[in-house]
């Protein structure tokens, strides 16, 4: 076995490509954005106006259109940005498989492939859920293209951070990770991180939202005023739940599965390792952030901060943990 | 069914609630004067309390990451140690805190055991709970179904007997748990489903409890020994000669069974073309043959990093490897007093391995009782750095070379304290010095020999073989751990993904028919259907539009012709439902 360099080279091509092409998506995201922005002030400014002479007819307001009635016709950025969007995923994921065959193994063998690769399941996830948003007419808040913008933003920042700091060259693997268990433990990761992810952005909007809302109701400045063509703080609330909690039980699974590997490895399936016990640190946090969502005074913005920082967890997890700490994981040659 | 539904998916949710309302006094105030009994029971609750059980679970988050700041004890003792040493104040401070023991620790132990009383103290009373709402009749239809989240009302052609009766069979079918009462002026069933929303969140938290146990089973009653094996020797596992055992409380080395592991040789790879990533390791493959027991057929196998030997709940792993040079030792009077391999420790990647000879019963040539030690480094590829100095540049041994200083005096193998085979202690000891007086360096390759002054001897380096090292567990309850691992992940599956739905149906006579009265002519019905989630459920608004679609189909008229969709005067109450209705209505118009 020895590594096909013509392949390797062709997958970082794909990868340059691949990034260019998020690139025009993220932008196309933002005009999206941008363009609600101004349809919600139109149409506010229109409701207002219709309710003025509704006044002055002295009728009800009952004649309002209702306010599914907001939902703007066609995006023809966002259209163009979802487009792009399956392009760049197209090339990545061709990135991603000509790396596999150049070393004959899955593409997740260090960290910078760890980084590629989980970036592919990112936008998979999200495109995956995109489809099926459009399958149900984009219809009960599951159009989830306002989100574009804030996934593919830390796609691309992962991308650039991967290549600059953590490139090695497509080897073969170390006999520690040769084991099946590689493919079945580290893609259950992959997945659960790519929701933590997306849930991440979304609960970052929404906590940006439930402010502008609050500012809004006390009458004052918005600011961000892009955020009034995203949903609701409760509808953006409810989405991030429900990825936090696929993620969850994905995350309890890419545990289960490392201690089944570990066992397998180093005969014992628990050892307090550093990354097992910030994977641990992790779960703890997720699982306070579902119960704090259940208690009373602390549903809302304290339990999203909890799962902020379970978020900034997961990321040291995968950064400070892998490059600082001497460890059992440590072997991916970074 | 007043008060809107709350937006909590998770488990822990309104159950709990509605089973503490007597609670609600003693949380916030505290009587005066408390009874011994009441104040226990007022603690009681605060620990089986759903905040205590959060901040607990934060606390647990939080004391779990000094374990992987600070060296542990039972991962690495020797990094312990020189923490201490490097560290003379903060130190052994520190380790009062017991931050090199974190997960035995006082405060670790406090905070998991309380969690899991927390635990215990909440799970077990939802479960009684639990047991009688999984009985319990569906509740009773609300008077105003218009006023639920989700509402339709169809007019149907059928009577209104048989509509109640294909809509209960609609529900059934679609897995509710139906009860169907009489009220004045027609009938309404009430349907409900997604206990095991409920039952799932049970088993998830007894569960863990489960795990909790199994791993401390594991911990009491478990192994594990280290030892180390040249090639062509044999390791017995009872009573075997370890180089380090550890077991729990109720477990000692004489559970270990009597098996005999031989290391036929040891296979070792390493990149030897790609520049990039030259030296990584490629393989690590130790051939042994394994006998269970004496006078068992021996088997061959080779154990690999993730292939160890699995028997009778033992389990040997390969965790190690290195080099062992081929010694022999003649003394001054001609003796051979030693010959053997002598494993060196590989000490980085590149294989610069340390090591030490001990020769206790060596003769000079003036036929004085000598001993003598040799320390020094092995390098399986040697080259020289710009100073001179060599090291290795290949874990391979392509061009193998020993460097080694001899000392003579006392080993300090006499006094009984026991001591480490891989270092000399060099209290007792002096340099072998050449004629300028400074302490010789013997740098032999494969073949050599060197031959000490003074008629001490002479050392061979006749050739290298390679060692591994082994790890020997037993760790009971590991199956039962994963069985209750994955239990818990079921329940936790079942506790968030499964919706807890309730659906009343109301049948009425259509208005301005004779539905009551026998033999008049049956003037159709009017249904009303009505639906309430527990948290938010994205698929409330789809699964009442099944049931009015169901129920039409199977009173055999054409589904949807003449629903009339979502009710007015809804719109109030709440932002979601919207979106939701307009869902739905946007299925029925397709």
């Amino acid at each position: 076995m020895s590594v096909d360099e013509n392949l390797a080279g062709i997958s970082n091509v794909l990868l340059y490509g691949a990034m260019t092409a998020y690139v025009v998506a993220m932008i196309a995201f933002a005009l999206d954005l941008a363009d609600g922005q101004r349809t919600a002030k139109g149409e506010a400014a229109r409701r207002a106006r219709l309710e003025r002479e509704a006044a002055k007819a002295g009728g009800a307001v009952a004649t309002l259109p209702p306010p599914a009635a907001l939902a703007r016709g066609r995006r023809r950025a966002a259209a163009v940005a979802t487009s792009v969007l399956g392009v760049a995923f197209l090339l990545h994921l061709g990135s991603v498989v000509t790396r596999g065959f150049s070393v004959d193994r899955v593409p997740w063998g260090n960290m910078f492939e760890f980084a590629v690769t989980g970036c592919l399941v990112v936008t998979g996830v999200f495109l995956a859920a995109l489809v099926h948003a459009r399958r149900n007419g984009f219809a009960g808040g599951r159009d989830l293209r306002y989100l574009g913008t804030f996934v593919v933003g830390p796609v691309l920042l992962t991308l650039g951070l991967a290549l600059r700091a953590w490139y090695v060259e497509a080897a073969e693997l170390v006999p520690a990770l040769d084991s099946y268990w590689l493919i079945i433990h580290v893609a259950v990761a992959f997945l659960a991180s790519a929701l933590f992810t997306i849930g991440f952005s979304t609960t970052v909007l929404q906590l940006v939202q439930d402010s502008r809302e609050t500012r809004q109701r006390e009458g004052r400045r918005t600011g961000v005023s892009f955020m009034a063509a995203l949903p609701s703080a409760q509808e953006l609330e409810r989405t991030s739940a429900r990825l936090h909690a696929v993620a969850f039980v994905l995350w309890t699974f890419t545990i289960i599965a490392g201690a089944i590997w570990a066992q397998k490895a180093w005969s014992r399936y628990w050892g307090w390792d550093a990354k097992e016990v910030w994977s641990f640190v992790i779960w703890v946090a997720y699982a306070a952030y579902l119960h704090a969502r259940a208690t009373r005074g602390w549903d809302g913005r304290r339990a999203a901060y909890l799962s902020m920082v379970g978020f900034t967890c997961l990321v040291a997890n995968f950064t400070i943990v892998n490059i600082y700490f001497v460890g059992l994981h440590s072997y991916a040659g970074v | 069914m007043g008060t809107p539904p709350r937006t909590d998916e998770t488990h822990l949710d309104r159950l709990r609630e509605d089973a503490e309302p007597a609670r609600a006094g003693a949380d916030t105030a505290v009587p005066p004067a408390l009874g011994p009994g009441e104040l226990l029971r007022y603690a009681w609750r605060q620990l089986t309390s759903m905040r205590t059980a959060l901040f607990l679970l934060m606390l647990l988050a939080v004391a779990a990451v000094p374990g992987s700041v600070f060296p542990q004890r039972d991962i690495d003792p020797v990094a312990v140690r020189r923490y201490l040493v490097e560290h003379e104040t903060a130190g052994p401070w520190l380790d009062r805190l017991q931050v090199f023991d974190v997960y035995s620790s006082v405060w670790f132990s406090a905070i998991y055991l309380l969690l899991f009383v927390s635990l215990v103290g909440c799970v077990l009373p939802r479960a009684l709970v639990h047991a009688r709402a999984v009985r319990a009749r569906p509740p009773r239809t609300p008077a105003r179904l218009a006023r639920l989240p989700e509402h339709r009302q169809v007019a149907v052609a059928a009577a209104p007997a048989d509509t109640a009766r294909a809509a209960e069979e609609v529900l059934r079918s679609a897995r509710f748990r139906v009860d169907v009462r009489e009220e004045p002026g027609g009938s309404s069933a009430a349907a409900e489903r997604g206990h095991h929303r409920e039952t799932g969140n049970l088993v998830f938290h007894l569960s863990l409890v489960g795990l909790l146990v199994s791993v401390a089973s594991g911990s009491l009653l478990g192994y594990e020994g280290q030892r180390l094996v040249v090639e062509g020797e044999t390791f017995v596992g009872v009573r075997g000669d370890w180089d380090s055992f550890a077991a729990g409380p109720w477990a000692g080395e004489e559970d270990v069974p009597p098996f005999a592991l031989r290391l036929d040789r040891m296979d070792v790879e390493f990149e030897e073309d790609q520049a990039s990533a030259l030296g990584q390791p490629r393989l690590f493959a130790a051939d042994v043959t394994y006998t269970p027991r004496p006078g068992a057929e021996p088997r061959t196998q080779t154990v690999e990093v993730n292939t160890p030997v699995e028997d009778d709940g033992v389990q040997i792993n390969l965790s190690g490897n290195g080099y062992a040079p081929v010694l022999r030792f003649t003394d001054g009077q001609g003796r051979v007093v030693h010959t053997g391999a002598v494993p060196f420790l590989p000490q980085n990647a590149n294989y610069d391995s340390r090591g030490v000879l001990k020769v206790p019963d060596a003769t000079d040539a003036s036929g004085e009782q000598v001993q003598l030690g040799f320390q020094g480094v092995f390098l399986p590829t040697v080259t020289r750095g710009e100073d001179g100095t060599p090291r290795s540049i290949f874990p391979g041994d392509a061009n193998p070379m020993l460097a080694l200083v001899a000392y003579t005096g006392d080993l300090g193998l006499d006094d009984g304290t026991p001591q480490s085979e891989y270092v000399l202690d060099l209290a007792g000891l002096h340099a072998v010095r050449g004629a300028d007086g400074r302490p010789i360096g013997y740098q032999l390759t494969p073949g050599q020999s060197v031959t000490l002054p003074d008629g001490l001897g002479t050392l061979t380096f006749e050739g290298v073989t390679r060692f591994a090292s082994f790890d020997v567990r037993h760790t009971p309850g590991q199956s039962a751990a994963l069985l209750f691992s994955l239990l818990a992940t079921a329940g936790l599956s079942a506790s968030l993904f499964i919706p807890r739905r309730r659906v009343w149906v109301r049948v009425r006579p259509a208005a301005g028919g004779s539905g009551g009265a026998a033999g008049g002519s049956p003037g159709g019905s009017t249904v009303e259907v009505g639906g309430l989630s527990r948290g938010s459920d994205a698929g409330l608004a789809a699964e009442v539009d099944v049931v009015v679609q169901r129920l039409a189909e199977r009173l055999g008229e054409p589904p949807g012709a003449r629903a009339d969709g979502a009710a007015p005067g809804v719109g109030d109450d709440g932002t979601g439902n919207d979106q939701a209705r307009t869902a739905a209505a946007s299925r029925e118009s397709t």
